[in-house]
């Protein structure tokens, strides 16, 4: 297994600057995630990493190795596309053997792993098919199966469930971490959802326009998001404007607006103002007007979303708060609302960004 | 991988083109500055022969009169059958593969068989007068032969040619302006041939092209030394009978202008046309 | 109502082209096989002997010889040079893209008694013209760029991804194309390799210009034949152009297995 994975990257096309020094350190037998809506550069990381683009600036070292004047041949990575780029004049087994073939692997060698890949994959008797003959699901192991069986180094995967319906989405992804997990890899995988980055990554690295947001752990990320775009991205859906009111010794400040109090932590003193970003599941509902801590408003908009409902309420403030709540108001109810305590994110204004 | 480096892969078929297609260009240009006999230096001697002599002139006028009007009649006849047929029509494939043979055929059996077929002993005559017809029609080796001759080619030519481009415009278009209440001819008139139009002109200018060009069709089917002395037929007597390849060069050279000509007024025409590409086979679906 | 009309008078417009055609291709046919035909329906009597007059007599052994040296020789060139830069153009935005597109496009437009003039000009010049290489070097200058402009659009839909995995997964450059490329493209320059074939077979005008007493092809001598009809009995003439009508309908035939009739023509792409 390889040690460490360290490179700092800038591109650009023409005068557009889609990477700006994207720096980042991988150890060995991590599974990192890009994580960042589209357009923002995660293909171009993952693509610089593999080769198939040259920086315009930067430095990739493997351990004591360094990559980027390499050709992406040889690299000894592996990488999972998100159409899968399946070649489709070949057969699963030629498909997977690719690598191997092109290393000029022994035959009887190369026929061995293939059948151990393909096993692993649970792709066993689908050697002679061809790519147009099998489904979403297979085609994305045999993907997979190829990016493996050639014992990569760092393996990439650009958006590998994006072309999966819902269930499969589910499956595969546990597949994938439990390969990872089993062959020790160190996997570098790129997505725009935050569900997948929360439950596969050991680390993730939220990206924005070519520039690093916040890099953590899974919760991390999901708990204490450093700034409004990242607590946006991974569904703080909720962003109210709030006056700080009180700072005591533990560093912790009072906020309210709105009828609104929360505590959290801020750099910013009394008099200030801060924003105060909620998960909708974290906003309670109750028929009890008054609790303390509270606000009033009223309902506006019932979403059945399954289990439960996402709700809409309208503040005597005129602001508007979203909830997701396991009982449904009626449209029109004066209900109260409060906040979940510690589960607020308080913002201050440089942190909009 | 470096972007830059395959670009170099194009520089053969450049090369050839710019050694066997611009360069005797514009050595035929050089060429028809420089008069076989006579001065040294350049002159337009060979232009002002060919303008004053009545006898080369004509072909100017004779090449016209046969590429304006069959150019005409050839689109808007391919037009209206290319529309007709744009949702497919019963033994569609059969009837685009037939009209694929005189492209495939080319001009001189083409030539060959419309001597026979449209012969003075041939079937259509033969048919005609079973008919009663007394006074024949003559039908070969002059003007009307060479506008059949022409109209066999060029029609499937645009035909195929519109009919790729038609059938490659969304037909959901024309299903939202049927729903929204337009009346075929008003389909037509404003949504389809907004975006035909630009289709047209280049068949058209195609064809033109292709039709003030003509020479098998012309010398085979036609009257070669009269009614269809075209400017391409002059031009080769130049180069081949008087081996004056200085006034053929010229006579070429007139002969361009008049086909840029043609382009340009249907440019001028359809100033939408620059917004169209003419691109190569292979989407559309049919 | 009237849209029925309408479809009646397209429908019967195109039997009427498809039947002057079927005469058009039939009447040489027929004639080809005549022992003597004089305004009748069909001749009094047939035979085959005028297959074997032509065969002599136009020297046709000679003539398909340089005809199959011909098509031969330009296909092959058209698809070598041509795939590389059908390659680029399909894989790279560069600065003179659009006059590269021009210069291979004009050839295509521009009719070739137009420039072939210069043309065999130059050629005859350097002692080229006349010759069976200089009707190959003209042929070539319409069908490299037919070839590419065939081509660019099955090299379009090979997805680059495929090679980026390929690269990836180790193969070098060489490999990439060996191994994904060219079997992937293979339906593209087949298709392009018979359009080219049965388009130099049937190209009359730079043959014509550019040929001499030994290098005409079977449409130049047909021509010819056709030209100087009353030298020779009508039926021999037809005989040959049968036989150049089967050749032509052979390789035809094949490229219809690939491409649609309407692929056969200059395509006309919107925006
Ligand atoms: N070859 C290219 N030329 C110009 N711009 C590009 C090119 N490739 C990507 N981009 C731009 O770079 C940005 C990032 O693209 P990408 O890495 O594919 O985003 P992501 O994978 O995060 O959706 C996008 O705005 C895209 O338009
Ligand atoms: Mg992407």
């Amino acid at each position: 297994m390889i040690d460490r994975l360290r490179f700092k990257l800038s591109k650009h096309f023409g005068a557009k600057n889609v990477l700006d020094d994207f720096a980042l350190e991988v150890h060995g037998g991590e599974f990192v995630t890009f994580l960042g809506p589209s357009g923002c550069g995660k293909s171009t990381a993952l693509n610089l990493l593999a080769g198939l683009l040259q920086p315009t600036a930067g430095e990739i070292w493997l351990d004591d190795e360094r990559l980027d004047p390499l050709p992406p041949e040889r690299r000894g990575f592996g990488m999972v596309f998100q159409n899968y780029a399946l070649f489709p004049h070949l057969s699963v087994f030629d498909n997977v053997a690719f690598g191997l073939d092109v290393r000029r692997v022994a035959r009887a060698s190369i026929a061995e792993r293939v059948r151990r890949m393909l096993a692993l994959v649970k792709l066993e008797g689908l050697e002679a098919r061809y790519p147009a003959q099998l489904s979403g699901g297979q085609q994305q192991r045999v993907a997979i199966a190829r990016a493996l069986v050639i014992e990569p180094r760092v393996l990439l995967l650009d958006e590998p469930l994006s072309n999966l319906d819902a269930k499969l989405r589910l499956d595969m992804r546990a597949e994938i971490k439990r390969l990872h997990q089993g062959l020790g890899l160190t996997s570098i995988y790129v997505t725009h959802d935050q569900a997948e980055a929360l439950s596969l990554s050991d680390r993730i690295v939220v990206m924005r326009e070519g520039r690093v947001m916040q890099v953590g752990a899974p919760a991390d990320i999901h708990d204490r998001p450093r700034n409004l775009f990242v607590a946006d991205f991974v569904g703080y859906r909720n962003v109210l404007t709030l006056m700080v009111t009180a700072r005591g010794v533990d560093g912790l400040v009072t906020a309210e607006g709105s009828g609104l109090r929360v505590r959290g932590r801020a750099e910013i003193g009394p008099g200030g103002a801060v924003l105060a970003a909620v998960r909708p599941e974290d906003v309670r509902l109750s028929d009890d007007a008054g609790a303390v801590g509270g606000a009033r408003g009223m309902v506006r908009l019932v979403e059945y979303q399954g289990r439960e409902y996402d709700v809409e309420v309208v503040l005597d403030s005129g602001a508007v708060l979203k909830a997701r709540v396991p009982a449904a108001p009626k449209i029109g109810d004066a209900v109260g609302l409060a906040l979940e305590p510690g589960r607020v994110v308080l913002l201050t204004p440089e942190h909009v960004a | 991988m470096r972007r830059g480096g395959l670009v170099v892969l194009v520089l053969p078929s450049v090369l050839y083109l710019v050694v066997m297609f611009v360069y005797p260009f514009g050595y035929g240009v050089f060429l028809s500055l420089h008069p076989a006999k006579g001065a040294s230096g350049a002159s337009l001697a060979n232009y002002l022969g060919f303008f004053g002599d009545p006898w080369q002139l004509r072909t100017i006028a004779v090449t016209a009169s046969i590429a304006v009007p069959n150019t005409i009649v050839t689109v808007l006849l391919a037009l209206a059958v290319a529309y007709a047929m744009r949702r497919g029509i019963w033994a569609e494939r059969a009837i685009t593969t037939l009209l694929v043979l005189p492209i495939a055929l080319g001009t001189v059996l083409v030539a060959e068989g419309i001597n026979g077929f449209y012969g003075p002993k041939g079937w259509l005559n033969q048919l005609l007068q079973l008919a009663g017809v007394a006074d024949l029609p003559r039908l070969t080796h002059n003007y009307t032969g060479v506008m059949i001759a022409l109209f066999v080619q060029h029609f499937p030519f645009c035909f195929l040619m519109l009919l790729g481009y038609i059938s490659g415009i969304d037909p959901a278009l024309e299903s939202s302006a049927r729903v929204l209440g337009a009346r075929p001819w008003v389909v037509f008139r404003r949504v389809m041939w907004p975006l035909i139009a630009p289709g047209a002109a280049i068949a058209f200018a195609l064809v033109f092209v292709m039709n003030f060009g003509v020479f098998p069709s012309a010398v085979l089917v036609g009257q070669p030394a009269g009614a269809t002395r075209t400017i391409a037929i002059a031009a080769y007597q130049q180069a081949f009978e008087h081996y004056d390849m200085s006034m053929a060069s010229a006579i070429a050279v007139v002969m361009g202008l008049c086909q840029l000509l043609g382009l340009a007024v249907v440019v001028a025409l359809r100033g939408r046309l620059a917004a169209t590409g003419v691109a190569t086979v292979g989407a559309g679906k049919r | 109502m009237r849209g029925r009309v309408w479809r009646l008078v397209v429908f019967v417009f195109i039997v009427g082209f498809t039947l002057n055609l079927v005469g058009i291709v039939s009447h040489v046919a027929v004639s080809s096989l005549a022992r003597r035909w004089f305004a009748t329906p069909l001749p009094g009597a047939f035979t085959t002997e005028w297959y074997a007059y032509a065969w002599h007599e136009f020297q046709l052994p000679q003539v398909l010889t340089v005809t199959a040296t011909v098509a031969a020789s330009v296909t092959a060139l058209a698809l070598l040079l041509g795939f590389p830069a059908a390659y680029v153009l399909a894989r790279r935005g560069f600065r003179a893209k659009n006059a590269v597109l021009l210069l291979y496009f004009l050839p295509l437009l521009i009719p070739q008694m137009t420039y072939g003039i210069p043309l065999a000009t130059s050629l005859y010049r350097y002692r080229i013209g006349g010759t069976v290489a200089g009707v190959i070097l003209a042929n070539l200058v319409p069908m490299l760029p037919l070839a590419i402009f065939v081509l660019l659009p099955f090299v379009e839909q090979i997805s680059e991804s495929l090679e980026w995995a390929a690269r990836v997964h180790g193969a070098g450059r060489w490999q990439v194309f060996r191994r994904v490329v060219l079997p992937l493209a293979l339906p593209g320059l087949l298709t392009a390799g018979l359009l080219v074939l049965v388009n130099t077979v049937a190209n009359f005008e730079l043959t014509f210009l550019l040929s001499g007493a030994g290098s005409q092809t079977l449409v130049v001598a047909l021509y010819y034949a056709v030209f100087a009809a009353g030298m020779r009995p009508i039926y021999s003439v037809d005989a040959m152009a049968v036989i150049y009508m089967g050749i032509v309908l052979l390789i035809l035939v094949a490229a219809l297995r690939f491409v649609r009739p309407t692929q056969m023509v200059f395509r006309l792409g919107g925006k």
